[in-house]
């Protein structure tokens, strides 16, 4: 946690004051602790929001405690052992690459080649100089009948190979948005690409 | 090959809608007030006669589990609790029954919930599954506005609330108690045990942790009956199962099977076979990464269910099936899921904190060929002091890979160990 990227102040907006709310609302009446995770997210995705990059400084950790009651040191702890809290900023596009031995096998070395290239970066837990992009290494997506998979921001990526990863990432560079999420081949989630053996009545169109 | 009037999930691969409308469709939520009039003791015999066993990883009794529920209140409350931190490297299961099935697992919760005297259920999903819990989400708003979830729920005369609560990328929290301290606004560290968790569990209540597919399964079980259920897959190992077949294979993909299919045919059938054909098969992981693996003579008649695994040292898991071609360094594979291990160890027992770090470089030390005969052996000695050395099975996980790879490639691994001469002491070995 640099000093120098610490944002002088942090308050919840009204937009992230009604998710507040409602996420405090799940849990049973003083249980509000179990709202931790949810409330390091809402302030992730209000900094997003307000800044463009999606982090957590240490200022918004300190609103979550007093928020809930707890120590600051306890919301601390939550942020850095959870890996999707980013405790300093991201790029626009924070490219969550897996290379766990199912995507390793489909060439998860082809996607992280392909995303250095194209970005600039040279390693994992490195901003581009544009400061579009930010790659990390994670371990297992779940999704591992469609990899390799590249998760960008919240959406999946899948069935990647060197060339359309270039392509995807050539593209946001150009200021396009992100396309639709899920396979790159057009596959139907976790169907084979072809010659579909089970459920073969699903495979006529639904009126 | 199962018939697709067999399976439980009809939308497995999302061609159909999901909506309540499309799960209706389906048969989901017909009559489910007079599944619950049969009573809680019903439901969990029925449960227990179909022969279901836990199908996130350890395969235990899943009518059995929630029959350690009490049958009187103390004052605490109980709570049904749903495992979907899907994260076993391999396992892509969960994902498709949440995304494309999601009124099953919402049934199941209210009927599971039921017979065990839960009034709430949590939902605990993997954070990076951010579209697949959006998704259930807006399945369980449905479900509240059709009045299938909260008071009276679905007419059956008993109030149900069912809480979806996002993780945040930790594999970890998959381990049950691990998953509660989490769910409890902690650190995912798992629990010692004794207490178990259906004596103090979540906020120190009665709680069972069952994971999504064995709850999606069960409204579907009880209307058609235990028999039908128990008749298919083997004895001991009802029933049908997702199967996750990744890797080298022509067509990876999800399928859901018989427990006890031929591993053979799952790969030949379903998968559209190894790349390069049969005999350019190396090894399979059988059951997500925690599994032993199996070189290419094991698989040749290998049957997968729970106890035939078992049989050959390996299990069925998560039922992920990691396919590798001979163009594969399975050495590095493996060392790839200790790596795993060693980043997700939560650091609360020494043996895995320190472990799986060891176990990992050592692996790394024998890819690149500078490992030594003595060093392969110290590796194999540190794994056997990992396992069975900590509070939860994490530390048995990170260990079973590695010790499955010298049971199935000791002349592979020893190989790369022959020419190499250490320039320094063993002392040093494990730095």
């Amino acid at each position: 946690m640099n000093a120098n990227i610490e944002p002088t102040d942090f308050v919840f907006d009204a937009a992230a004051e009604a998710a507040v709310a409602k996420a405090i609302a799940r849990y049973p009446a003083g249980k509000q602790a179990s709202a931790v995770m949810a409330l390091l997210d809402i302030a992730q995705r209000q900094m997003e929001r307000l800044t463009g990059t999606a982090w957590v400084p240490r200022l918004a950790m300190d609103v979550v405690a007093q928020r809930l009651g707890i120590a600051p040191a306890r919301v601390y702890e939550i942020a850095t052992f959870y890996t999707m809290y980013n405790t300093k900023p991201v790029g626009k596009y924070h490219l969550q690459v897996c290379t766990t031995t199912p995507c390793w096998l489909r060439g998860s070395d082809e996607v992280v080649s392909s995303c250095k290239k194209v970005t600039g970066i040279e390693g994992f837990g490195q901003t581009s100089e544009d400061g579009l992009f930010t790659m990390t290494e994670v371990e297992c997506l779940g999704g591992c009948v469609n990899a390799p998979i590249l998760q960008i921001n919240d959406d999946y990526y899948e069935d990647l190979d060197a060339a359309r990863t270039e392509a995807l990432l050539n593209e946001l560079k150009s200021g396009a948005p992100l396309p639709p999420a899920g396979s790159s081949i057009g596959r139907q989630a976790s169907a084979p690409v072809t010659n579909q053996t089970a459920l073969l009545n699903n495979t006529k169109p639904v009126e | 090959m199962l018939n697709d009037a067999d399976r439980i999930y009809q939308n497995l691969y999302g061609q159909q809608d999901w909506h309540l409308s499309g799960a209706r469709a389906r048969g989901d939520w017909n009559a489910t007030a007079d599944i619950l009039a049969r009573g809680r003791d019903a439901i969990i015999e029925e449960v227990k006669a179909s022969g279901l066993r836990g199908r996130g990883g350890a395969g235990f009794p899943t009518g059995m589990k929630w029959s350690f529920m009490p049958k009187q209140s103390d004052g605490r409350p109980s709570y049904l609790v749903v495992n979907a931190d899907e994260s076993e490297p391999g396992t892509c299961k969960d994902r498709d029954i949440i995304r494309h099935e999601p009124h099953k697992l919402i049934e199941g919760s209210l009927i599971a919930g039921f017979a065990m005297g839960a009034h709430t259920a949590f939902i605990y999903i993997r954070g990076e599954y951010y579209n697949e819990a959006a998704r259930l989400q807006a399945a369980i708003e449905e479900a509240y506005a059709a009045g299938l979830l909260g008071k009276n729920a679905a007419g059956s005369g008993w109030d149900f609330d069912l809480v979806l609560h996002r993780g945040a990328g930790a594999y970890i929290c998959g381990e049950e108690s691990a998953l509660l301290e989490s769910l409890e606004g902690k650190k995912g560290m798992p629990r010692m045990k004794p207490p178990f968790p259906a004596a103090m569990g979540l906020y120190g209540c009665p709680t069972t942790v069952n994971n999504v597919e064995s709850i999606a399964g069960v409204p579907t079980i009880l209307r058609r009956g235990a028999a039908w259920f128990s008749a298919l897959g083997r004895p001991k190992n009802a029933g049908t199962k997702i199967f996750c077949i990744s890797g080298h294979v022509n067509r990876p993909c999800n399928v859901e099977e018989e427990l006890g299919t031929p591993l053979k045919d799952l790969i030949e059938k379903h998968a559209g076979g190894v790349r390069g054909g049969w005999d350019n098969l190396q090894a399979v992981i059988p059951g997500g990464a925690s599994m032993p693996i199996l070189n290419k003579e094991m698989c040749e008649t290998q049957l997968m269910d729970f106890d035939s695994l078992a049989a050959v040292r390996s299990g069925l898991g998560s039922g992920a099936i990691i396919v590798m071609d001979k163009s594969a360094d399975v050495v590095k594979a493996i060392w790839r899921l200790s790596k795993f291990f060693k980043h997700e160890s939560c650091g609360q027992c020494t043996p895995c904190r320190e472990g799986t770090g060891w176990m990992m470089r050592m692996m790394d030390r024998i890819v690149q060929g500078k490992a030594s005969m003595a060093d392969i052996a110290l590796m194999e000695q540190v794994t056997t002091q990992v396992a069975g050395h900590t509070i939860c099975a994490f530390g048995d996980a990170a260990a079973w890979p590695i010790q499955g790879l010298m049971r199935a490639f000791r002349p592979l691994v020893e190989q790369r160990a022959t020419d190499y001469k250490p320039a320094q002491p063993l002392a040093q070995a494990a730095e």
